[in-house]
């Protein structure tokens, strides 16, 4: 497949989400103006010539401070990239991505350091931001108390359920000082009664820390539960196929008509996306 | 749309504290649910447990040896009985010679190791840091482990005539190899999703090491220094058999010695002292540290219990190295 694209222009600059991370914590609410995510005309190609592959199309996406952005899509949508790029961890071929104050990734997995405890996991967040050592076990409990799990402190993930775990990487998430959470099917491997409950508590922590969020999942009716606009992504290459917003209170349940009538629209749409691969 | 989403981010909605306590509620009862403690066992029956089937093994080997010596297969002067060779190494504990032998021994077998834990963990180190350097000597290392130690001695021998060096340059090309492939292996092992969360973390170059590539190597690595310590065991016998340097009592030189006296029951009592130290120290050195390796990471199994038990355990493995 050759996607030569006349857009892909090597000599933009890629703005990483480090500049803003740099910025101390205070200097965030000043330009509360400013989008906390800004994703402009964002292209990113994997490998060069012939076997090039192109993963994002001029993607444009803004996120507003403490906005609940979902992402949707079919396999090759270039959901993790898109995350990935946000994050940090990969450059974009062209366009430019700035993320306002520091940026917290969790993946489908808690991927919590086996041999540390749920505190020590906490800890090594707060390590790497170089929190004085004395400080940082009190911060860790203080945060593990957000995610209501004070008391399981110093269980080691082993000795956790798959939900626990995840809402130990979401406080070391937070023990990053994220003010952006990028999420990256985090509930897909959990059980419905857990994913449904952690959907709350997500949504309450998110809410008390003001963070801004984007989640990924293929899951529409959980993007319907907790967006407050879903975007649809096309797949290969991955372009913003449609946008959705979600003009429903906050704290909705998941079994609402509201949120399945959310639900329907975006599946109608991806539907149509998926059939267009058919041949 | 934005500004009225970031209100409605803000707000509790229509929920309001009684849904927040409901939600605290709902979190406490999965926790409940999902953690059912293992009941430990009093510790006399732990110990216990582990204990018979070692002691019914050993039971077994002395009474098939007894019955071979009963069927009068060889001679008694050859083949001795347990009782015998029990004897005499209940005599030997209280001389000074065998202690001699046993320190002498031991301080080549701990320098041997220890040098092979420098050269083969700077070996190791080196190779997984460098693409070059894995493919050039990748292979060499695994070729080098499968070299029977014993075919070095006469090389050995040439090089340092019969003198203690000699002996270590065995040992130390018995133990490196597994050491640095234990090293290598274990880097290799190392789950890519822990490496990226030390990256999303903030953890780059020796931090990433210090905090992630070396804890969850470790299991890994410490199964070859265990591999590591029994080829240095193996190889040093070997070298206290064929160089017997004058003047100076080993484990190794006293088996010689039992031979060349025909000396059978002196002979098999050396054996088995090599065989309790060499037990002894894999499961109490290795086996403790192992030990507290692996159950720190949930992939420790305790030989116990219900079928529920076990399949939770699978999982558990599953999960604590899960990607």
């Amino acid at each position: 497949m050759t996607i030569l694209d006349p857009h892909l222009d090597p000599s933009l600059e890629p703005a990483s989400a480090g500049d803003a991370a740099t910025d101390p914590r205070g200097g965030v609410a000043a330009s509360a103006s400013a989008p906390a995510v800004r994703i402009a005309d964002v292209s990113k190609q994997f490998g060069t010539g012939p076997s090039a592959v192109l993963a994002l199309d001029r993607v444009s996406l803004d996120v507003e401070r403490g906005e609940f952005l979902c992402i949707v899509g079919a396999s090759g949508c270039g959901k993790s990239t898109l995350l990935n790029l946000v994050a940090g961890l990969d450059a974009p071929s062209a366009g430019t991505v700035t993320a306002q104050g520091r940026v917290a990734l969790m993946f489908q997995e808690a991927a919590l350091l086996p041999w540390r405890t749920a505190a020590q996991n906490v800890e090594l967040a707060l390590k790497l931001r170089r929190v004085p050592r004395a400080e940082r076990r009190a911060q860790a409990l203080e945060l593990l108390s957000l995610v209501r799990l004070q008391d399981f402190a110093d269980k080691r993930p082993h000795e956790l359920s798959g939900g626990m775990r995840q809402r130990v990487a979401l406080a070391r998430a937070l023990g990053q000082g994220a003010d952006v959470l990028l999420m990256d099917e985090p509930f897909g491997a959990l059980d419905a009664i857990t994913r449904d409950v952690l959907h709350d508590e997500v949504e309450r922590v998110g809410a008390e820390q003001q963070l801004t969020t984007i989640f990924v999942t293929h899951n529409v009716r959980e993007a319907a539960r907790l967006g407050d606009r879903i975007v649809l992504l096309s797949s290969r290459p991955g372009r913003v196929a449609a946008e959705f917003g979600v003009p429903v209170e906050r704290l909705r349940r998941i079994e609402s008509p509201e949120v399945s009538a959310i639900a329907a629209d975006v599946t109608v749409r991806l539907r149509e996306e998926v059939r267009r691969h058919a041949g | 749309m934005p500004a009225d989403t970031v209100l409605s981010a803000h707000s509790n909605g229509h929920g309001g504290h009684g849904r927040h306590d409901e939600l605290d509620q709902e979190l406490a009862g999965l926790d409940h649910l999902d953690l059912h403690e293992a009941s430990r066992r009093p510790l006399g029956l732990r110990v216990w447990s582990a204990l018979w089937p070692k002691l019914f093994a050993v039971g077994l080997v002395l009474a098939i040896w007894q019955f071979v010596v009963w069927r009068e297969w060889k001679p008694r002067f050859v083949l001795p009985s347990p009782a015998d060779v029990g004897g005499v190494l209940w005599d030997d504990l209280f001389t000074a010679d065998l202690w001699r032998a046993v320190g002498h021994t031991m301080r080549r077998a701990v320098t041997g190791f220890a040098l092979s834990l420098v050269i083969g963990g700077m070996i190791g180190v080196a190779v997984t840091r460098s693409k070059v350097l894995r493919v050039a000597v990748g292979s060499m290392i695994t070729g080098l482990q499968t070299m029977p130690s014993i075919a070095w001695f006469p090389l050995a021998i040439l090089l340092f005539k019969i003198s203690e060096e000699a002996i270590l340059f065995v040992v130390i090309l018995g133990a490196a190899p597994s050491i640095a492939n234990g090293i290598i292996a274990g880097v290799d092992s190392v789950p890519p999703i822990l490496r990226r969360v030390g990256h999303t973390l903030g953890a780059r170059g020796l931090g990433l090491y210090r905090e992630v590539v070396i804890p969850a190597a470790m299991p890994t690595v410490l199964t070859g220094l265990k591999q590591g310590w029994a080829f240095s065991w193996r190889s040093l016998m070997a070298g206290e058999l064929l160089v017997l340097i004058p003047g100076t009592t080993s484990l190794g030189a006293r088996l010689q010695f039992a031979r060349e006296f025909s000396d059978a029951e002196g002979l098999i009592a050396s054996m088995v002292v090599i065989f309790v130290i060499g037990v002894l120290v894999d499961s109490l050195v290795f086996g403790q540290i192992e030990r507290r390796v692996l159950s720190k990471r949930g992939l420790r199994t305790e030989p116990t219990s219900s079928p529920a038990t076990v399949l939770r355990r699978r999982e558990l493995v599953r999960a604590a190295f899960a990607r």
